[in-house]
């Protein structure tokens, strides 16, 4: 009966177990050990192939002296800021107009929201043809007589990153609308009531009352947005292929072009390493409110 | 929603007085959403536009305009001409091969996922919430960071360069939000049913196979969409883990776009991009609200 029970412990819930096999390999090999295998090889010299010859941290040096990488960074974190606070703005007010009680509301929402069912290499190219100089907004206004207007920022070093953005607020602003609304629509009709009676301004109530209520919402969205915004590439390749020049690089492609296009193969992993680490600055401070607020609740 | 919310309007416990259809208030709300229609609808319009005009009629008119003479020539050449490289038989290779990787990718991904989410939700064993954390994590993890190591593991497994292996990458990708979405609701059933069919003599595969599955199939249909649009979507790994020949419509369609070579044909380009948009588009327009509960489970952490 001994020898018996022993294995019984392990082999309890067998089945379970057997089924969970993908599931724990994608955890433990593909999460785990690649992410590990990818920033221990981040401290070689590994350039077509990947060698443990051990430089320390020469590869981080060379990626900040790295023109190209400075550009990269400086893109993300303006696409970024400005992102995150247009998506933010565009999305609530949307949702709010929409929880107005209007009339055609589901077919508002439906245009609001489609670009999001369209891949980033679709949204690049329609917004390459749309901000195109020669043919587009730019000529157009200038066909109506102004001739001096112009616009054109995926030819500009300057402005290329804002035009990318106005593709990328075009492709996602919708979900957010969707996760605001949704929102709102949580929010109770006493609520509403409630500050009617008090005479509270309509602006006000959003501003004091409804916004703080909807505080988990914005930080979903918050994060959705940031975690989005690390992963930026296909739009740049479809939309200006980082140009004009390197105006529009941005580090995952900097990645993709190290690893697959110059055999750097050192210089992408110290690259991508870069890149998780400012996602985990993102994610540990958020995961730690959202486990330490729930503990703190139940 | 909207039936409620009519019925408090008639009741009229609510909003002070009648409603005025034209008052200030309303232009401004009105006019807001309707600008904003302009801005999302406006891409959509233009592709659809410039995709019928002859190259003449682009290049003397302005992209705003509609067609003045329709011509379905840049479709047929987006789909059977346009050249990539030295292969000049259009998008159609692309469509065909998107196809070939999506039917397997999501059919093995939902059928693993769902098991791991009824494994979690029913079966917890010791530990399987450390391996579920990690999962959710490696959600975040940017791609960039594990996209090599996987080549390699593909090259040893023999994988690499083949559609099979792509479709390894979209199942073990498309896992974390795919496994929370079944978990969450799977845990949502009554706990009941579960038990019960336990008392009756099921195992691990009855439970799944006669209750859960059965009882799930809505949340099957939006594990489908959210897996299709995005397979079909997907950029990066199809560049990454396939050989041009069978690379999915958005490469394909990428590289018609943007080659340096030859004139530029605009309205064969939109064309192209109308069409790799289009089964998106369908199904979005499809399922409606369904769309939505996908990508809000996306959202909603349990």
């Amino acid at each position: 009966m001994d020898t018996y029970k022993r294995p019984s412990q392990l082999f309890r819930n067998m089945s379970a177990k057997i089924a969970s096999i993908p599931m724990v390999m994608t955890a433990l090999v593909i999460f785990v050990g690649c992410t590990v295998w990818t920033i221990t090889y981040s401290f070689t010299g590994s350039r077509l192939l990947p060698k443990l010859k051990w430089v320390g941290m020469k590869q981080y040096d060379r990626l900040f002296d790295t023109n190209r990488w400075v550009i990269s960074i400086d893109n993300i974190i303006i696409y970024g800021i400005c992102s995150l606070i247009l998506s933010l703005t565009i999305g609530f007010i949307l949702a709010a107009l929409l929880d107005r009680k209007i009339r055609f509301e589901n077919t508002f929402r439906s245009i609001f929201l489609y670009p999001f069912a369209l891949s980033f290499i679709v949204t690049g190219l329609v917004w390459q043809w749309i901000l195109n100089p020669q043919f587009g907004i730019q000529h157009v206004v200038r066909e109506a007589g102004f001739l001096s207007f112009s616009f054109a920022p995926l030819q500009s070093n300057e402005y290329v990153i804002f035009g990318v953005l106005i593709a990328g607020i075009w492709q996602g602003s919708g979900l957010i609308m969707a996760l605001m609304l949704a929102g709102l629509r949580g929010i109770d009709e006493d609520i509403w009531k409630a500050t009617r009676i008090d005479g509270i301004p309509l602006w006000k109530t959003y501003i004091v009352v409804i916004i703080p209520m909807m505080r988990p919402v914005f930080v979903t969205a918050l994060v959705l947005i940031a975690s989005g915004i690390v992963r930026v590439y296909d739009l740049i390749v479809a939309q200006t292929n980082g140009g004009p020049g390197i105006s529009s690089e941005v580090p995952a492609k900097y990645v993709y072009d190290k690893m697959f296009l110059s055999q750097n193969l050192g210089q992408g992993f110290a690259a991508s390493t870069v890149m998780l680490l400012t996602v985990l600055v993102i994610l540990i401070p958020w995961a730690y409110l959202e486990f330490g607020g729930r503990k703190q609740n139940g | 929603m909207a039936d409620t919310d009519m019925a408090t309007d008639f009741t009229g416990d609510h909003g002070p007085k009648p409603k005025k259809s034209i008052s200030g208030r309303n232009i401004m709300l009105y006019g807001t959403l309707i600008v904003f229609a302009i801005y999302y609808l406006l891409p959509l319009y233009v592709m659809v536009v410039t995709s019928l005009k002859g190259m003449p009629e682009i290049r003397l008119g302005n992209i705003f305009a509609p067609p003045v003479e329709i011509t379905f020539q840049p479709w047929v050449k987006a789909w059977s001409e346009a050249c990539t490289g030295l292969n000049c038989d259009g998008l159609s290779r692309g469509f065909f091969n998107s196809v070939k990787i999506l039917i397997p990718s999501v059919a093995i991904s939902i059928v693993i996922a769902s098991i791991n989410g009824y494994a979690l939700a029913n079966w917890r064993f010791k530990g399987a919430d450390v391996f579920f954390t990690i999962l959710i994590f490696g959600a975040f993890i940017p791609y960039q960071v594990m996209i090599y190591p996987i080549v390699i593991i593909l090259r040893e497994m023999g994988l690499y360069g083949s559609i099979w292996g792509l479709v390894m990458v979209h199942t073990i990708f498309g896992m974390p939000i795919l496994t929370l979405l079944f978990r969450n609701y799977f845990t949502s059933l009554p706990q009941e049913l579960f038990k019960a069919a336990r008392v009756d003599g099921a195992g691990f595969w009855g439970v799944f196979f006669k209750i859960m599955v059965p009882m799930s199939l809505p949340i099957f249909v939006v594990a489908m969409i959210l897996q299709v649009t995005g397979i079909w979507n997907d950029f990066l790994f199809g560049v990454i883990y396939t050989k041009p020949a069978s690379y999915p419509m958005t490469v394909q369609l990428n590289n018609i776009v943007n080659s340096v070579q030859g004139v530029k044909e605009y309205n064969v380009n939109m064309a192209a991009t109308i069409l790799t948009g289009l089964v998106p588009l369908v199904i979005y327009f499809v399922s409606g609200k369904l769309f939505v509960r996908g990508i809000a489970a996306g959202a909603v952490k349990g």
